[in-house]
Formats: C-alpha cells, structure tokens, sequence
C-alpha cells in the first residue's frame, strides 16, 4: 500500500510535521524541535526507500486525485529525482540534528515558527525534485523561496534587508519562469513534462518556443545565483541564522540547479539547447565567470559565513559548468558536484555556526590557535571540509572537479582545465588563510585568557555528530565515488546526449 | 509595422506593464516602490495568461443546451484561469511575505530608502 505512494510521502511527511509543529507548539516550546526531527528521519527512510525501489523496478508515477496525465498533476520518482531525494533529505537531518541549541541561540522564542517554517521549506524543495507538472514546480519553487525568506529574515540585524532583496531578485526569477512556461503552454497545450518532452521535439524552431526556453532559463539561473545573479545570495546566507544558512546554501541553490538540469536534458531534448540555441555555451562561459569571480571575492572576505558564500557563488559555477557543457561526463561530474558540495557546505556552515556559538563571532582576522586548542573537532571537520573544497583526493571534492576536467578534454575546451586549476588555487588561498590561522598562529594571551573564561569549551555531542559525520562522509563519497557513478549516477542521466 | 501592433493590442499592453514592473523593482529606491513594481510585473503576467485563453465568440466552458458540445472554439480555456488563481494566491503570499519584512526593516532601520539602508549595513 505504502509502496505505491512513495513518490508523495516525502513532501508529506514535511508538509504534515509544518502543519503539526504549531499544534504540539502549544503545548510548549520544547516539543517543536522534536517533531521537526522526527518527520526529517522519518523523510530520510522514506526516501532512501525509495531510491533503492527506483533502482530495483524502475520508475514510480503517483497521479493526484487518480487524474492521469496529461491532464492531472504526477509526481515522478525516476533515479534523478529520487537521488536527488535523498541527498535534500539526508542533510537536513544532519543539520537539524544539529540544530537544537544553535536555533535556541540564533532564533530564540520564535522556534516553532522557525521549524514549522523549516519543514515548509524542505516541502517545496522535495516538491520540486519529484513534481512532473511545470506549474506545480512554479508552485513549489514558490513555496520553498517564501520559506526561505522568511528563515533568513530571523537572523542578524540586516537579515530583514537582506531576505528583502532575495525576495524582489527571487520573484524577478520565479516571475520570468512563468513567462517563459506561459509560452511554452500557448505552443504545446501542456504542462506535464512527460508530455512536453514528446511535444517539443516536433514543433518547429519559432521565436515563441526560444523565447519560453531563454525565460525559463534565466528564471531558474537567477534562483540558483549563477554568477552575474548572484547578487543576493551573500548577504542571504551571512546574516541568516546558522541553521538557516546551513540548510539553504548545500541544497537551496542546488534544487534549483536540478530545475535547470530537468529543463534542459529532460523538458527540452538535449540538442536543443546546445545545437538549436548557444545556451549550453552562454551557461559555460558564465560559469566560469561565476567560478574565478566566487574565488577572487571569497579571498577579500573578513567574515567566515560571507567567505563561505562567495565560495558557494564559485560552487555553483562547476554545476552550472557540467550542465553547460552537456556531455556523459560533464554531466556525471554536475550531479556528483551536487552532491559532493552539499556535504561539504553543510559542513563548513555547521562549523561557522559552531565557531559562532562558543566563541561569538566567526570573524577570520581574529582567529588563532586557541580555536584549535578548544575546538578542535570542529576545526578537524572544517579542514577535511575545505581541503574537500580545495580538491585534495581522496576526497569527494577532487572527482567531480575530475569529472569536469575530463570533460573539458574530451571537447578540447582547454580553458575549462585552465579555470577549475585556477580556481583550486584560489580556493586554497582562501581556505589556507583561515587554516593558517587556526594552526599555526599561536594564541594571543588576551584571547587565551577570554577563551579560558568561556564555561563550554568544545561545542555539544548532539552538534559535534552531524558536523563530523558530513566531512566523514566526504572520505566515503570520494572513495566509493566510482559505484556511486556506476550504481546510480549513469542511470539517471538523460537519453540521447 | 501596423501588422505588428494591429491585433495585438492586449500583448502590447502586457509587454508596457511587465516593463514598468521590472523598471519599479530593479531602479526605484524605496522598497514600498519596489513591491508597487513587482505587484504590477505578477499582474502582467497572469493577464498574459488569461489572454492566452481567450477566443473571440467564446464563453464560460459550462454545459450550454443552445451550444453546440463538441465544437472546442466556443469555448474559453478555462485552464490559463486556473492556473492564474494559484499564481494570484503565490503573489498574495509573496506580498505578505514582503510586507511583513518591510515592516521589520523598518523598525530595526527607521528607513526604507534603499541607499540609506545599504550605508546603514556596512
């Protein structure tokens, strides 16, 4: 019975515990945290569930209300979506597992606000990874951003201006999308993507249909901050609070990546946006655009959240790389970089957000040795992270860089080699100048004394776990990264590239 | 030149109000402004919707005995008008959402200029 569900019971599962968490909120404060925890396990097992049921039988099709498609709305669980599923799925847990006393801090009285609003977010981001319908992911792209802006807007004192401005740049795109799908509705009669994909091919190269794919492009560009839309995303993730930041910038730009990814290999053919129109060439040179740009302003930052968000503005430059290039491999190294980033992101953020709590800032210029002496977990968790980023094997970081690499190659794009090695080093730049610090510059004797003074020391079990288990898990996906592309990775990539 | 605008009178006028809209939110200073602009900018697009759907001697698509069933063209799509009311609902939502930011910058900034607001932040 369960089985035949599977593609609708995660974003249930979070949309149910958003509507309960005000319920059991009223008994007190303290129950909203666990029902947020418990529905984000609970999503976990369900969709690790069901990645192992689409790899074992193929694909699952859910139509609501027993409408078929075209005509009804369905949600697809296919290798893509469902892969997709479990990574959005698995770093929330982590993440809120670490949450509790970080929202405690950062959040105060307003939890059950803030996790109620959480688990709203986390229903338009698996909403879209597993909707078929174009307008239904309108819908949830809509709902995940509103979520997002109001999680961000809690945060520091700027917060507010900065969710503010996500919203107008975040409507601006979500309003282009629908332009663009407005088009493409008037030439196809539909909105299904199954259907789409079997329209598109025949319909005749007119302005309307370049001018829906162009929009609709653009859209989700500006939604996921491909560099020159980037511009709010590092006030957005500096002055969220930590949870908030630790959640969207691994997997709110990335969903967004995995719209452009469905829109142009599966909605549209693949040839279509690399032989019809020069996208996939306009995406690669913003790229790596995006990518130097990221790493340049991430070495001039002062604060570890902003320096953490430029290099995300980098991070998302390779995704939109694999996706611009569009071959086998650029496209394997995309999605494993979708990953790969994920975990590392989530990592280093938890360890801002953990430098924040016990020593009350993350500024990088007054960081020293005692941050090591105290915390040296967390600083063990920062450096397999950031050595993750720099690209050093055998951790995941180095083989999605491969993957684009090699792919770059094969097309004899040398330049592409010429940007990631570039942008390796400056990522090493801006991640040595925080590890220096933290290893080999020796404690002051007035921060010694401060940090003598502090009660906790080394941050909590509960929050240590899921920081350590993120960079752990960087060793497991760079060494096992062969079987994850083999397994999983080459069955959900799209036909006829 | 004439062929171009004859005829297309709604989509010309869809077109001004996306641009004006696009003009508040990206060049206007004041945020209040900004969310003036992207209200008009949400209502072009559903009026481009809903244009889309029309037909000239078309109707409500409800069961009429004095028309015929079968012939489609007397028929307006009902479906672009759906498909509007959700979206009406997101910028509702999205306006609330917006709103209630103003209101928090407001009374962390005692300004909703967008310049001031930046200077303010550094």
């Amino acid at each position: 019975m369960i089985e035949q569900h599977l593609p609708l019971l995660v974003p249930f599962t979070y949309l149910f515990s958003a509507l309960m968490i005000p319920l059991v909120g009223i008994g007190g404060r303290r129950y909203a945290y666990p029902v947020a925890l418990i529905a984000s396990l609970l999503a976990t097992l369900v969709s690790v569930h069901g990645l192992t049921v689409v790899l074992r039988e193929g694909a699952m099709r859910y139509a609501f209300g027993g409408w078929a498609p075209p005509i009804g709305i369905e949600f697809v669980l296919d290798p893509l979506s469902s892969f997709l599923s479990v990574l959005l799925t698995c770093v929330t847990s982590l993440v809120l597992i670490h949450a509790r006393r970080s929202v405690e801090s950062d959040v105060g009285e307003k939890e059950i606000p803030f996790y109620s609003v959480t688990m709203l977010l986390m229903t338009g981001l698996t909403g879209i990874v597993l909707t078929g319908d174009l307008f239904n992911l309108f819908v949830f792209l809509e709902i995940s951003s509103l979520a997002g802006y109001a999680i961000i807007a809690v945060g520091e004192k700027p917060a507010p201006v900065a969710a503010f401005r996500y919203l107008i740049l975040g409507t601006i795109g979500a309003t282009m999308y629908l332009i663009g799908l407005a088009f493409l509705y008037m030439l196809t009669g539909s909105l299904n993507m199954a259907d789409l994909a079997s329209i598109i091919p025949q319909l005749p190269l007119t302005p309307p249909l370049v001018v829906s794919f162009s929009m609709m492009v653009v859209g989700v560009a500006l939604k996921m901050a491909l560099f020159p839309m980037h511009g709010w995303l590092p006030d957005a993730y500096t002055y969220a609070p930590s949870t908030a930041s630790a959640l969207l910038a691994p997997i709110g730009t990335k969903v967004a990546a995995y719209v452009l990814l469905r829109l142009m290999f599966f909605v549209f053919q693949p040839s279509f946006g690399r032989d019809m129109l020069p996208v996939g060439d306009v995406l690669t040179y913003l790229a790596a655009g995006g990518i130097l740009f990221g790493s340049i302003f991430a070495i001039a930052q002062k604060e570890l959240k902003r320096m953490l968000a430029f290099s995300s503005v980098s991070q998302i430059g390779y995704i939109a790389l694999g996706i611009g290039l569009g071959s086998q491999l650029a496209l394997t190294g995309a999605v494993l970089h979708i990953v790969n980033h994920a975990f590392m992101k989530a990592a280093l953020f938890l360890v801002a957000g953990n430098t924040r709590l016990v020593v009350g800032h993350s500024r990088i210029d007054q960081f020293d040795g005692s941050l090591r002496r105290f915390m040296p977990w967390s600083m063990a968790a920062f450096t397999v992270a950031a050595l993750s980023m720099i690209g050093i094997p055998p951790l995941a970081g180095f083989f999605s860089k491969w993957y684009l690499v090699l792919a770059g190659i094969e097309q004899s794009a040398w330049w592409i080699v010429v940007v990631i090695l570039l942008s390796s080093l400056l990522s090493a730049v801006y991640f040595f100048r925080v590890l220096e610090r933290i290893y080999l510059r020796e404690p002051s004797t007035a921060g010694a004394v401060e940090y003598e003074a502090l009660d906790r020391k080394e941050v909590r079990m509960s929050m240590l776990v899921p920081t350590l288990t993120l960079s752990g898990a960087l060793f497991i996906l760079g060494l096992f990264n062969s079987i994850i592309v083999t397994k999983v990775i080459h069955s959900m990539l799209p036909l006829g590239l | 030149m004439i062929e171009f605008i004859q005829g297309y009178y709604a989509y010309w006028a869809i077109v001004m109000l996306m641009l004006i809209g696009l003009y508040g939110m990206l060049l206007k200073r004041n945020l209040v402004k900004k969310l003036i602009g992207m209200t008009i900018l949400q209502a072009s697009v559903i009026l481009l919707f809903v244009a889309s759907g029309t037909k000239w001697n078309g109707t409500v698509p409800i069961l009429d005995a004095s028309r015929s069933v079968d012939d489609p063209a007397l028929y307006i799509n009902p479906l672009p008008h759906t498909l509007m009311l959700t979206a009406i609902v997101v910028g509702v939502a999205t306006l609330g959402v917006a709103f209630a930011l103003l209101i928090s910058v407001y009374r962390r900034y005692r300004t909703l200029d967008e310049e001031t607001l930046l200077k303010q932040m550094q």
